[in-house]
Formats: structure tokens, sequence, C-alpha cells
């Protein structure tokens, strides 16, 4: 799934061959962190499979992809932000008071449920764009502002939901989002258009390479995520047909997924975002604007925190007090950072953000499924999370002795 | 390279060419600090002015102000015969100015590729978004890399955090070169590499002098400056001491008049560097 990402940018080094001892040695200084983590969601889906048959079920892995389109979603923005070197801890508090305004509008007050996802999303866009000024303008570190906001957009939630406390969401445009399946026939379509669109970006890169004169990363590398990615795509498609078909918000997903890998790999704007995070100073030399990006990011992050929010309250049919809160931040960030994504800033992809949901999804789905207890679940989450980070520090360093 | 040019500048008489970038009394204030008092230079295309001076003696203030970071409280800019003012680091660029900072300013999170258009980026304009162009960005890269003689790196595409620091410079000067610029600007570019990949640098510096462009070195090493230089710029407290050329002129001559030293006394009285 990384692969799309890495066309414009070939290998560090050039691969000639194939060869076990080389790519442990990538494994090992985080070239190939995705293919860590695919290595990882195998473990973990072996492990619960092996303990309850279920898990690998269709009905099971459909409804893990339902579990996850929220969170995969808040995460993007995470993501975004956390390459710039910042935080966002108000992104749970966010996406709660966005479902809020929109549960609020739609059902309360008879605005068309549509209206009430644009409100949703920007209230999300506002908010952002208030923290990016609070960051930029005011030097304000990250951290407190939406530590701040964490607390403040959840009383603004329930000050919205006002007495009742909860708002029930009737059948309309917004629980369609996560209730609605395509036809088989669909999926297969939608599955042949990635695939084809995948394969023609690659060749097209490597044409134009080879066009320029360029050096031509290993054929082998390109044939085998092609493989990979062709292949998941395929098994992702025929598990959920077997079930009720390919979710709406599943497509939703992959496609803000692939949107803003496009904006972050291959626009300028995109490069100027690693830029401020890996040397913000560099980057204020170089003429970016180092304010503007910074306030767009935000406010991406809280419009996307939004869209995260509106998908949770449409899969939970309801909007209530405890919408955003718990633990919808700490997984919203854990899930990059397990995948890759670095808390130090320049370093991450927004696939992270997918790879991320989808370990942590499973956990929480597959302990679910065992019937463990919230004082199990709560400390394998950490001890997962505890270790990817530790990874990713030693990672870091492992590359910064290199040099 | 121009040594009529250079020798005909030292005694400061107009003999017909017309400077790069002429100073005329450059002043700065700090407070009650006089950074820069009175500061005259003149830089000619294809032409390596060593600026030296002891720590404080307003050498980096003067690189600030030319490239538009600080610009000076008073004092006039004539840049190819035409009287400018720098009020940002972006009007020097677009002038034709550029400069490499000591520490480098890099993205080490970035390719080399990625670093050298770093804020120049090319590629195609759709509506509301701008697509990089990797393959143009790479082709133009590995071409003004062997343009420049710059042969030890293994890929364009190798992350800076990977680099030595002769590299880094190295890919740092020709960052600056992207923009076609006709002075340059360098910070200590010496400092901290080792003997080896100082010569590597320095053979840069004579091939940016090669192809025409004017080139201030500010530089702790007196012999690298001998080295590279064709004339020698020497600061002290903010005041421009003395302009020698690089050829003929001796150390102590330059050390004198770094620490304001008579010659004669430094021949009997040890003065410290």
């Amino acid at each position: 799934m990384k692969a799309d990402a890495t066309i414009g940018t070939a290998p560090a080094e050039p691969v000639e061959g194939f060869s076990v001892g080389r790519a442990l040695r990538a494994l090992g200084r985080g070239e190939l962190g995705s293919v860590r983590v695919l290595v990882g969601i195998a473990v973990i889906w072996t492990i619960f499979q092996v303990s309850n048959d279920r898990f690998l079920s269709a009905v099971n892995l459909s409804n893990l992809t339902l579990q996850i389109a929220a969170t995969a979603t808040i995460s993007i923005g995470v993501v975004l932000v956390l390459l710039l070197g910042e935080i966002d801890l108000s992104v749970g508090a966010v996406s709660g008071l966005a479902a809020g305004v929109m549960a609020v509008l739609s059902v309360q007050h008879g605005w068309p449920p549509i209206l009430g996802i644009v409100a949703a999303l920007a209230v999300g866009l506002a908010i952002g764009f208030f923290n990016g000024l609070m960051v930029t303008a005011f030097g304000i570190p990250s951290f407190v502002v939406t530590l701040a906001g964490l607390l403040g957009w959840q009383g603004a939630l329930l000050f919205v939901l006002g007495d009742t406390g909860s708002v029930n969401l009737p059948p309309s445009v917004i629980t369609d989002l996560t209730t609605t399946f395509f036809d088989s026939v669909v999926g297969w379509v939608l599955a042949i258009v990635a695939i084809a669109a995948y394969a023609a970006s690659v060749v097209l890169a490597r044409r134009r390479r080879a066009a320029a004169g360029l050096e031509l990363g290993g054929m082998t590398g390109a044939i085998v995520r092609l493989v990979f990615v062709a292949g998941g795509i395929v098994a992702a498609v025929a598990i959920l047909n077997a079930d009720r078909g390919v979710p709406l918000a599943a497509v939703i997903v992959i496609v803000l997924m692939v949107v803003f890998t496009f904006i972050t790999e291959r626009t300028r704007y995109g490069r100027h975002i690693y830029a401020v995070g890996g040397n913000q100073e560099a980057a204020r030399r170089a003429g970016i604007r180092i304010n503007w990006v910074k306030i767009s990011v935000f406010t991406l992050a809280s419009t996307l925190a939004a869209a995260g929010g509106i998908l949770a309250a449409s899969r939970g049919l309801a909007v209530n007090q405890q919408s955003g809160t718990g633990d919808v931040l700490l997984l919203a960030i854990a899930g990059p950072v397990i995948a890759g994504t670095s808390l130090f800033g320049g370093r991450g992809f927004v696939w992270s953000a997918l790879l991320g949901a989808i370990v942590i999804g499973s956990i929480s789905n597959g302990m679910d499924l065992l019937a463990l207890d919230s004082d199990v679940k709560f400390m394998i989450t950490g001890a997962v999370l505890l270790g990817a980070v530790t990874i990713d520090a030693a990672t870091q360093r492992r590359r910064a002795t290199a040099t | 390279m121009n040594q009529s040019q250079s020798t005909a500048e030292v005694s400061g008489a107009d003999s017909g060419s017309q400077p790069l970038l002429a100073l005329k009394s450059f002043s700065k204030h700090f407070g009650a600090v006089e950074a820069l008092k009175d500061v005259d230079l003149e830089v000619y295309a294809g032409e390596v002015v060593g600026l030296v001076g002891d720590n404080g003696a307003g050498k980096s203030t003067l690189i600030k102000a030319i490239a538009g970071v600080q610009p000076p409280d008073s004092g006039e800019l004539w840049f190819q015969g035409q009287h400018v003012k720098l009020a940002t680091p972006q009007a020097a660029t677009a002038l034709g100015i550029a400069t490499v900072y000591q520490d480098l300013a890099l993205a080490e999170n970035l390719d080399v590729v990625a670093n050298l258009f770093l804020g120049q980026e090319l590629g195609n304009k759709l509506p509301g978004m701008h697509v990089l162009d990797e393959t143009a960005m790479e082709q133009r890269a590995v071409e003004l890399l062997s343009s420049l003689g710059v042969t030890t790196l293994r890929s364009v595409r190798t992350e800076v955090a990977s680099l030595s620091g002769g590299q880094r410079q190295a890919v740092a000067i020709s960052r600056s070169l992207l923009g076609e610029p006709k002075l340059v600007l360098l910070d200590e570019p010496t400092a901290a590499l080792g003997i080896v990949q100082t010569e590597q640098i320095l053979k840069l510096i004579e091939r940016l002098r090669d192809q025409g462009l004017g080139v201030i070195v500010i530089s702790h090493n007196l012999a690298n400056v001998f080295e590279v230089s064709d004339r020698i710029a020497v600061l002290r407290l903010g005041r421009m001491a003395a302009t020698f050329k690089a050829e003929g002129a001796s150390r102590e001559e330059i050390v004198a008049s770094m620490t304001g030293a008579d010659v004669k006394e430094r021949a009997t009285e040890e003065t410290p560097l």
C-alpha cells in the first residue's frame, strides 16, 4: 500500500536484485516501515484466528472495516499534523462536537441531513483554522492549544446537546454512510479500476524516468509491490462481497487515503509540509510560507476529525455526551504512530492512518470476540503502542548513527 | 580569472568595468553597539572575495545585510550598476544574490533532490494545486551536481540525514545555484569539514568563479581563504580595516589588520589569533 507513495521517490539506494539480508537490513532501517506493519497485522490476525475461528470470517472482517472507518479518517488529519512536528489533541473532541452539531441541526431543527453534514464539516474547518491561528499568530505550542480544545470542545458538545444529552439519528443520508453496501459487481469494478490505476501510475512513472534517462528502481521490487497491492485489493473485495458487499464507508476512507497521499507526496504543498516538519528554519529560508502551511494543516486535521465524527455517528446511529471522548483521541494518534509516522515530525505517510487503524481495530475487535475485559484490553493496547513507538525510536537512532 | 579586474578594483579606481556588487558606507546598530560602520566593499563577476575578521567583527552582520535578512540602517547597495534596496531575502534572491549559511538549512528528512528544489519546486500548475515534476527535478539535479563536479553522492535520492558534512555543504552550495545567481555568499563553508572534504569544497568554489559568478567567502581559516580568494577584505570592529590582493599579501599583514596590531609590533610581540 505504501508502494503508491514511493513511486515519485525512488528507493534510497538502487536495488539491483533481491536478497534476504538486504531486505532485513532495510526493514531495520525503517525503509520498509509499511512492510513491518503488514507483518504485524498478519501476526495479530493469526493469533486471534487461532484463538477464535470467527475472527477471519467475512462477517467479522466486514464489521472490522466499518469499525475502523471513523478512526482511520480522523487519523489522516493526525498524520498531517504529526508530519509538521505538531500535535492535535482536540481531534476526538472536535469529532464529537461536529457530530453533535450535525445531529442537533438535522434532527431537532429539521435541517436537511446533507446540510447537517456540511455544517459539521464547517465546524471542523473553523476550529482547525482557530487552532492554526493560535499556534502561528501567538506562538502557543499546539500541545497547549489543542489540550485546551480537548476540554473546551467537549464542553461545547454538552452545550449543543442540551438537556437531552443524546440525539438518535433516524435513517437518512447520514446513516446511509455506513449502512450502504455496494453490489458485488460494483465491488469488482471498483477493484479493477483501482488496480488498473495503480499499475498505470507505476508504468507511467517508470516510462517517464526511462525517457529522462534516469536510473530505474528494480523491476522486481515494482512487480512485488504491484502483486501485493492487487492481491490485497482482490482479497478485500472478495471477503467483503462474501458478506454484505463493499461498504460505502470503506470507499470513502480509501478515496480520502488516495487523495491525501497524492497531496502529501505529489504536490508542492505536501513537500512543504514535510519540509516544515523536517527543518522549519530551512523551510522559512527557502521562502515557504510556514504559517500558511501550519494553519492549513490544522484546518485540514480538524475538518477530517469532523468527517470521522460524522462516520462514527452514522455507525452508532446516535450522538451522545460520550461522542468523541474516551479513547477516540488516543487511538487516532496511536494508529499512525504504530504504523510508522514519527512523533518527531517530517517522517510518515498518509496510509499509516489506515494501517494503524487496522492494527488497533483488529486488536480491539479480536479481544471483543474473546470477551476480554476492559482492563486487559487497555493494557494490551497500551503495550502494543509502547512497543511500536520503541521500534520507531530505535529506528531513528539507527538512522542517526548511520551518518 | 579576471585578475585585471581585481587589480583595478584594489586601488579603488574605476577602470571602466563595473563591479557586480558595491556597498557604500553600510552601517548597522544594535542598540548602542555599532555592528557595522561605514563599510565599503566591491565584488566583481568571476572573483572570489574572502571576508575575514575576528569574532564579532561584523562578518555575519554584513552577510545578512547583503542577503536581505537584516537590512542595514544606512548605506547604499549597488548591484550590477543599479541602486537597490534589499528588504527581504526573497528580494535578494530575485536579484541574483544567493546565500549559503553556516548551518546549511537543509531538511534532513528529505532527499537531495527535494532539498535542492526546496521552495522552488518544478511542476505543473493545475487548478488549486501544484503537482511536482519529480522526473524533471531529478534530471536537473543530476546535471547540476555533475556540472559542479559533485561526484561523491551515491544517489540524488539519498536522504540528506545520511550524507557526510562535505556532501551536505556541496548540496547546500548547489542549491544556491539553482536560481542562477550572479553573486554567492558562503558563510564558513569549510568549518567542521575534514581535509579531503575541505579541498573538495574549495574546488567547488573555484568552479563557481570559473563560471563567472561573484563569490564572497567568510572564513576563519586563513589558509583556506588564501587558497581560494582573489582578494581578501578584513573587517575589524565593524569597520573595513583593509583589502588585500590575495596574491602577494602575507598572513602577517592580514592578521595584523584583523587584530589592529602594527605589522612591526607583531614581529616582536605575539598576537594571539
